[in-house]
């Protein structure tokens, strides 16, 4: 069987292989070239070098998108993993009703975002008519708006993949712990966290580039407002490309290309540093 | 047993292939969705077909129609594709990059051609061009690059029954709603329903000014058009890339009265959609509705109601029972000069057949509820009330104000930062300053940056 699959393995990986250089290479190629552009649709570039890149950075907007993404990220990635291990730790205990529990927690990361974002939309002006203010008030209730709106949506997802970790500890290591008198704290601290680092890993970088990515939500729920100072990268990198001519459309395109980049970047010191402690 | 692994391995592999080839294929076949397939046009004697880039979905159902009733009369496959609402563009960019483009597109005025004239294929000499009753769009080496085929008109809706009503009130300030001929006679009136709206029995005069997304565009692209207009005409130009602002006081004048005298507290406008205002007007919440004929159709709620426009009147001295609302057009049809020669032909077919049969005509007029500037529609009786509202003011010998500030806005940027200042207007959080500067400073900086 397995020399057979040896034997067929181009095979099985072309498809794959080709589905991603179709769906992803391809694309960012495109999009690095089309960064130095100028141009109306893909397939009429013009060439004008590095200006898009020198109007990206100029734009005082980009750069409070890029602030307003990197501490909504850190307040997520926080209140997002806490939350996640805490409800996991709670179901992995030998409760009643545990499975329904799960699902329900798990039930919002099914809906789509904008539909989210316009739910949560009416939920906080629903709530705010009470004080007659609505989400776009100021930037801090925007702010905590999308704060709330995303950890409800995710600690679901992020609280499955914690309780796999935490069902794969040995049953024995923490019995022998209990045994050695070990504290509540002390169990949870020297055995269960270094234990699910691995899923620490995958978790913070899952919340992380979420984070930054985030749009749908941004988009239905403060669209930016008031005046631009809830946009996060991702929508202020959308209304740089369609917000003004053809000529801005490259500005977007550069934009999107510092954003990949950085992104990558963040994602891989983060699995590096978190990883390497995971092996201790 | 080793022919049974790679016949295993063969298939798995296949199953795999043919998983993303399925992919492929599905994207293929979308970017020609919504109408009919290639196998009819392959049976008809033409050997081109069209692809119409529709831009109003409230009439997506209607063009499906149409097609489907061409290619059946002639056999020419006719595909329309109709963006979501507030995409076109975007839907545009994608689909005119393709193999496959539209033969068929929609531009909203002279300055989308800065985008898209490159597309425009000349129209003059054509059947649509050379019908045309109402201003063709040129651009630099192309004669007639667009021919707009619905006129529109906006202004303030009112609910003729209710107004009435008010009118019949004891005190009401005016005894017929034909004595609301400037800003001061609406102000005076709407402040009075105001006050009395219980006695009314409705919840304000105005429905709500949402800022909402989804109706924000009512104040920053056509109350916007009002200020820019007079500011225009006084100047005797009809386009600009900075403004003075002389009129923006004027813009103030409506945007508060719409702002107190509204069915919501200011400072939830931000939250309040189009659908909120459409309905409130529909439910007989408010007398006043700002929007323009197609807010009509013939199978929504306002069809059952008696409706009527009045001019959008800001407190200019000139406008004193001499204008009419504003009309113009932001429809143009424009043929992708990219398309092969006999694509464009069955485009021009197409288009004729449109305006001058009989289906044509009767659906375009009809379920539509166009007002078609073509001379094959001269005498197509108008389905749509708020249409003969419109022409009555014209017919009464007042001028209608163009739609030359809306053609001349410079960017989607500077439609929301108008959106923005008025957010922060309404809920108290910024000046009306605000609202100045994107009428004045941003105005030129967003035409610099074009």
């Amino acid at each position: 069987m397995e020399k057979a699959l040896k034997k067929y393995f181009p095979v099985f990986v072309l498809p794959t292989a080709a589905a991603f250089v179709i769906g992803f290479i391809v694309p960012f190629i495109m999009a690095v070239y089309l960064s130095f552009c100028s141009f109306t649709t893909v397939s009429d570039a013009k060439f004008v070098g590095i200006r898009n890149y020198i109007e990206a950075f100029k734009d005082t907007t980009f750069l409070h998108s890029v602030l307003f993404s990197a501490l909504f990220t850190v307040v997520t990635v926080i209140l997002i993993n806490v939350l996640a291990f805490t409800v996991a730790m709670c179901l992995t205990k030998k409760i009643k009703g545990t499975n329904i529990f799960r699902t329900i927690f798990f039930m919002p990361n099914l809906i789509g975002g904008i539909v989210l974002g316009y739910v949560w939309q009416l939920l906080f002006n629903g709530l705010l008519s009470y004080v007659n203010r609505t989400l776009t008030y100021s930037s801090v209730y925007g702010f905590w708006g999308l704060v709330i709106l995303l950890s409800w949506q995710q600690v679901g997802y992020m609280m499955i993949i914690y309780i796999a970790g935490i069902q794969n500890i040995a049953g024995d290591m923490l019995e022998a712990a209990e045994v050695d008198g070990a504290s509540g704290s002390q169990r949870l601290f020297k055995i269960i966290i270094p234990s699910v680092m691995p899923s620490i890993v995958i978790c913070t970088f899952l919340s992380l580039t979420n984070g930054f990515k985030l749009f749908d939500q941004n988009l239905a729920l403060t669209a930016g407002e008031p005046s631009r100072s809830t946009e996060m990268v991702a929508l202020n990198i959308y209304n740089t490309f369609y917000g003004s001519t053809a000529a801005y459309r490259g500005v977007g395109q550069a934009k999107a290309v510092v954003f990949a980049i950085a992104l990558a970047a963040i994602g891989v010191i983060q699995m590096k540093i978190t990883a390497g402690r995971g092996d201790k | 047993m080793r022919t049974c692994k790679k016949v295993f391995a063969v298939l798995s592999a296949a199953v795999l292939t043919a998983g993303v080839l399925a992919g492929c294929g599905s994207e293929s076949g979308g970017s020609g969705a919504g109408g009919s397939d290639a196998a009819g046009g392959a049976a008809g004697s033409a050997s081109g077909s069209v692809y119409y880039l529709n831009y109003k979905p409230e009439v997506d159902a209607q063009w499906q129609e149409l097609a489907a009733a061409y290619t059946e009369e002639t056999g020419v496959p006719v595909t329309v594709v109709t963006a979501a609402s507030g995409t076109y563009e975007q839907t545009l960019t994608s689909e005119i990059a393709k193999t496959e483009a539209p033969t068929l597109f929609q531009v909203e005025n002279q300055s989308w051609l800065d985008n898209w004239g490159q597309y425009c294929y000349d129209l003059s000499g054509s059947f649509i061009a050379e019908h045309s009753t109402a201003n063709t769009l040129s651009m630099e080496g192309v004669e007639v690059a667009a021919v707009p085929f619905a006129m529109e008109s906006y202004g303030i809706i009112y609910n003729v029954d209710l107004l009435n009503e008010y009118c019949a009130l004891e005190n009401a300030v005016i005894s017929s709603p034909s004595e609301i001929i400037d800003f001061a006679s609406l102000k005076a009136v709407a402040d009075d329903i105001q006050a009395r709206k219980v006695e009314l029995g409705v919840e304000g005069a105005f429905t709500s000014a949402g800022l909402d997304g989804s109706s924000n565009w009512r104040f920053t692209t056509h109350l916007a058009n009002v200020p820019i207009y007079w500011e225009y005409t006084k100047k005797g130009i009809t386009t600009a890339t900075s403004l003075d602002g002389t009129y923006v006081e004027n813009y103030k004048n409506l945007i508060d009265l719409y702002f107190t005298d509204s069915t919501c507290d200011s400072a939830l406008l931000s939250g309040k959609t189009g659908d909120d205002a459409l309905a409130e007007f529909c439910d007989g919440m408010a007398v006043f509705y700002q929007n323009g004929t197609w807010a009509w159709t013939a199978d929504n709620d306002m069809s059952a109601m008696n409706v009527a426009f009045l001019p959008l009147y800001t407190g200019v001295p000139e406008e004193k029972d001499s204008i009419g609302v504003c009309t113009g057009t932001g429809n143009f049809w424009c043929i992708n000069k990219n398309s092969t020669e006999e694509d464009i032909q069955a485009t021009l077919d197409f288009l004729e057949w449109v305006i001058s049969s009989e289906t044509g005509i009767s659906t375009m007029s009809g379920a539509m509820a166009f007002n078609c500037p073509f001379d094959t529609f001269a005498d197509v009786e108008l389905a749509n009330p708020l249409f003969t509202s419109a022409n009555s003011y014209e017919e009464a010998g007042k001028t209608h104000i163009s739609w030359i500030g809306t053609e001349s806005l410079p960017t989607e940027n500077w439609k929301s930062n108008l959106s923005s200042a008025l957010i922060e207007y309404s809920q108290g959080t910024g000046d009306w300053s605000g609202v100045e500067k994107v009428f004045t400073e941003d105005f030129k900086t967003e035409w610099e940056n074009r």
